[in-house]
């Protein structure tokens, strides 16, 4: 069950989005959740949709893989749906019983929502999918360095992130032994009132912080071991360089923005 | 006598119906007597924690039948419950489970879930203390402030409140110093002893399986490749070490002494090697 979270998964490949700089993926998600929110109907969604399937189909990664990212979700979309469907006033009115109706425009609005939370949710797929953890925050760290006048900490900021998505996996892994240890005392976890299942967390969750705790020391401690000391005077083995690929990836992104803008400015 | 425990052609497949199948159990059947010690041994991967969670009903074969005392624990939800506290199972380094105040309320969680009266609770509570030698006052204490060796054996009275027929502990010693090692291996002869239950023990150290069990499990490759007494299996010495497994120093000593040509017999715990290295001198001072 725990083992279907497939947040901060990495599929290594050698395909074009692969490759690509962390920071030009990064930058490409921002464009086209831009582009996702600013498009209105069904033509610059197609749009949107055919640059979204593109990028997949050009990845390589399996389908699969993105839909099985989708199954924690379901709740939030059908919410959404019904929501949209429901609370959307308009002319065309279809359906109206009690207190309810039920209009074109609801149903329009309620696919579009739903069509929209679809799409970013596979363009983040499709990055944590082609980017692997260490490349992400480096590119993280990059686009953020600017921030540094203002003294910010982005090094340490970005080495966080980097260290919390290595985790997800080994802390799922523990959550799974913890859990299968206090069954075999007799926990129960699955049957009883809210209360009752709330309060049986309480043997799986603090055996999991103390564990957490102690991997968090013992890896401080090695990395310091190392000599780490935060970002400062510290270089890097794999700089970041933009190629021609990436330098492809703008244009089409930018494409892509005007685009989206003239489509909708005829109002198609 | 009749078997508590019987596993008829168990087989587990992981992930079933995905492209990252792959088979854990092949075809294992063995059966458990109340009071046997069964030392399990095996490579790393080669099956020995599925099966080991198939006991007590943690996971469902794919096929095949766990029985216990005589009736399918997967026949009937009630069943299955009642196995996971008729099978205790201590997993590797069960000191990371503990999450209770006090070392007396984490003994407790498990008597607790059996739903017995608050008195029985307590009784068993101390008689599992007893067992593996925490005082009353370190009953009152937070398991967190307890040494290594110490939280250990907390974690395995968890289990042993439980008073299960059936105890199975997967390396119970692994990490502890020689010390700590030899009195957890105390406490669980301990308890067999008093409780005549049959104990599983999983293990890496080949002369400590060696020196208490009365039987051995030899799991490869997902199959059960050997079932019989610690002489029968390590007297295939050379099959054990293509599995990529041990054999006790004095086993291996005793074998070489055969290579060469001195009549010895085959030993597995240092205990019999005296004895035998007694018998063979005085065999020459006679003659």
């Amino acid at each position: 069950m725990l083992k279907d979270i497939t947040l901060g998964q990495y599929f290594p490949g050698n395909s074009v989005v692969h490759r690509l700089d962390p920071r030009t993926k990064l930058i490409a998600l921002i464009v086209y959740i831009v582009a996702l929110f600013t498009a209105g109907s069904w033509l610059t969604y197609a749009i949107a949709f055919g640059f979204l399937a593109v990028s997949i189909a050009v990845s390589q990664i399996p389908l699969k893989a993105i839909v099985r990212g989708m199954k924690p979700l379901v709740f939030v979309l059908i919410f959404t749906g019904i929501l949209n469907l429901f609370f959307t006033g308009g002319e065309r009115v279809l359906v109206s019983f009690w207190r309810i109706t039920i209009t074109l425009e609801g149903i329009t609005r309620a696919i579009f929502m739903v069509v929209r939370i679809l799409m970013l949710i596979s363009a983040t797929f499709l990055l944590t999918y082609t980017t692997s953890p260490i490349s992400l925050t480096d590119g993280l760290e990059s686009l953020l360095s600017p921030l540094k006048k203002l003294r910010m900490p982005v090094h340490e900021l970005s080495m966080m992130m980097c260290i919390a998505l290595r985790f997800i996996p080994t802390l799922i892994e523990e959550t799974d032994k913890i859990i299968s240890a206090q069954k075999a005392r007799g926990a129960d976890f699955e049957s009883g009132s809210l209360m009752k299942r709330v309060k049986a967390l309480v043997p799986i969750l603090v055996p999991l912080f103390i564990s957490a705790f102690r991997r968090a020391d013992e890896l401080a401690t090695a990395m310091e071991c190392r000599c780490y000391h935060g970002g400062d005077g510290r270089t890097k083995m794999k700089l970041l360089r933009l190629k021609r690929p990436d330098y492809c990836a703008f244009l089409l992104l930018t494409a892509l923005l005007c685009v989206q803008a003239i489509v909708s400015s005829v109002g198609l | 006598m009749t078997p508590i425990l019987q596993v008829q052609n168990l087989h587990y497949t992981y992930s079933i119906g995905t492209p990252f199948a792959h088979t854990a159990l092949d075809d294992v059947s063995f059966s458990v007597m109340p009071g046997e010690f069964i030392g399990v041994i095996g490579h790393t991967g080669s099956g020995k924690s599925t099966l080991m969670q198939h006991l007590n009903g943690l996971l469902k074969p794919t096929s095949g039948k766990i029985l216990l005392d005589g009736k399918d624990i997967w026949a009937d939800k009630k069943l299955t419950r009642q196995a996971r506290f008729r099978v205790g199972l201590v997993f590797q380094y069960p000191e990371y489970q503990l999450f209770e105040e006090t070392v007396y309320k984490d003994i407790a969680f498990g008597p607790k879930n059996m739903g017995l009266s608050p008195e029985e609770v307590d009784r068993r509570v101390r008689e599992a203390a007893g067992f593996v030698g925490l005082t009353d006052a370190q009953l009152e204490v937070s398991p967190f402030d307890l040494s290594g060796g110490q939280k250990r054996r907390v974690a395995i009275a968890g289990v042993i409140a439980m008073e299960p027929e059936v105890l199975i502990l997967d390396e119970p010693t692994a990490g502890l110093d020689p010390e700590g090692r030899e009195e957890i291996l105390r406490n669980i002869e301990a308890y067999r002893k008093a409780k005549n239950a049959a104990i599983l023990m999983v293990s890496h150290s080949m002369s400590d399986v060696a020196r208490l069990a009365s039987r051995l499990l030899v799991l490869n490759d997902s199959n059960l490749a050997m079932d019989g007494t610690p002489l029968e299996v390590f007297a295939r010495a050379g099959e054990l070490v293509d599995m990529g497994l041990d054999i006790p120093d004095v086993t291996r000593l005793f074998l070489r002494l055969q290579a060469m040509g001195i009549p010895v017999n085959q030993v597995y715990t240092l205990e019999q090697a005296a004895a035998e290295l007694r018998r063979i001198k005085e065999g020459n001072a006679h003659a």
